[in-house]
C-alpha cells in the first residue's frame, strides 16, 4: 500500500485579523517534507491570502505573503482559488500573486501554480481528497 | 476505525474543544481507535494545568488528562503554536530559559509533523474549530 495520500488544505480566512492563515501556511510548509500529494484551496475571504502587494506596515503585523512564493520549491504547486469567491470580492486572477513552479516532468518549464476553478469543480477536487485540513 | 483529531480553538471561548471531547469519548466507547489528538492555534490552551474554571463549570483540561490516562491517549500540543501562547513543558522551559512550565498531565509538546503523520496514519482526520 502506498503511503502517499491526497492532502488538501482549505483556507477560508483573510490573511490578517486572525492567525489561521499564517498557521495554516506553517502546516503546509512542514507537511511538504512528508511528500504527500498536496493541494491547497482558497475560498471565501481565504482568497485574500494570495493578493499581491500586501502591505502590513501600518498594522504592526508581520507580512507573511512572500512566503507563498516558496511553495513551488516545496512541490506544493496545486493552488485552487474558488472563482465565485474571487468574483464576489471584485477580484480577478490578475489581483493575485503570480505564483510559479518548475515542472520537473516537463524539462523544468515554469508553470502557474494558481488555478481559478468554479465551486462545482472545487467540490469535485475536494471529493477526491483523503485528508482535508480546514483553516 | 482509526481517527485523528485536530482541535483548533481555545477551550473556553469556543465549543470546539468540548465537541472534540464528546466525539473522542463516543468514538472510544464505540470501539474506535484515536490515533492522536493534535492541538493547534488557540487549541493549545487545552493543555495548561493552570486552568481553573469556576467549580460549577466543566474543567476541560482535566477531562483531557483523565481521557489520556484512562485510554493511553496521545495528546499533542503544537510547539510553534504553544511557544506563541505560553504553553511550556520542562523541555521548552529549559530550551527557552523560562521560570516554570504549565503543561497538563497527559499532554506533550511536539512539532507539526505529528499532525501530518496523524493524517497519514489514520483513516479519518476530524477537525474541530470554526
Amino acid at each position: 500500500m502506498s503511503d502517499i495520500k491526497k492532502f488538501m488544505y482549505v483556507n477560508r480566512t483573510a490573511p490578517y485579523g486572525t492567525i489561521y492563515a499564517w498557521e495554516s501556511l506553517e502546516v503546509v510548509l512542514i507537511g511538504a517534507a512528508f511528500e504527500q500529494d498536496v493541494s491547497v484551496a482558497f475560498v471565501d475571504d481565504g482568497v485574500y491570502q494570495l493578493l499581491k502587494g500586501q502591505d502590513t506596515s501600518e498594522l504592526g503585523i508581520k507580512n507573511f505573503s512572500p512566503t507563498y512564493a516558496a511553495l513551488g520549491d516545496y512541490d506544493v504547486n496545486k493552488l485552487y482559488v474558488e472563482k465565485e469567491s474571487l468574483e464576489a470580492r471584485g477580484l480577478t486572477i490578475d489581483d493575485l500573486m503570480a505564483l510559479k513552479y518548475e515542472d520537473e516532468d516537463d524539462d523544468w518549464a515554469e508553470k502557474d501554480s494558481i488555478h481559478v476553478v468554479p465551486a462545482a469543480e472545487l467540490a469535485d477536487i475536494l471529493e477526491q481528497q483523503e485528508v482535508v485540513f480546514s483553516f | 476505525m482509526k481517527f485523528a483529531i485536530q482541535v483548533n480553538e481555545g477551550p473556553y471561548n469556543h465549543e470546539a474543544s468540548v465537541s472534540a471531547l464528546n466525539f473522542v469519548r463516543a468514538a472510544v466507547d464505540a470501539g474506535h481507535e484515536i490515533f492522536r489528538v493534535f492541538f493547534y492555534h488557540d487549541g493549545v490552551n487545552n493543555g495548561t494545568r493552570y486552568t481553573t474554571p469556576p467549580q460549577d463549570d466543566i474543567n476541560i483540561v482535566n477531562a483531557w488528562s483523565e481521557l489520556a490516562e484512562k485510554h493511553s491517549m496521545d495528546l499533542v500540543v503544537c510547539v510553534a503554536a504553544a511557544q506563541r501562547r505560553g504553553i511550556v513543558d520542562e523541555g521548552e522551559q529549559e530550551r527557552n530559559g523560562k521560570d516554570g512550565n504549565n503543561i497538563a498531565a497527559g499532554f506533550r509538546i511536539s512539532g507539526l509533523g505529528q499532525l501530518i503523520e496523524a493524517g497519514i496514519q489514520s483513516e479519518r482526520l476530524v477537525v474541530f474549530g470554526d
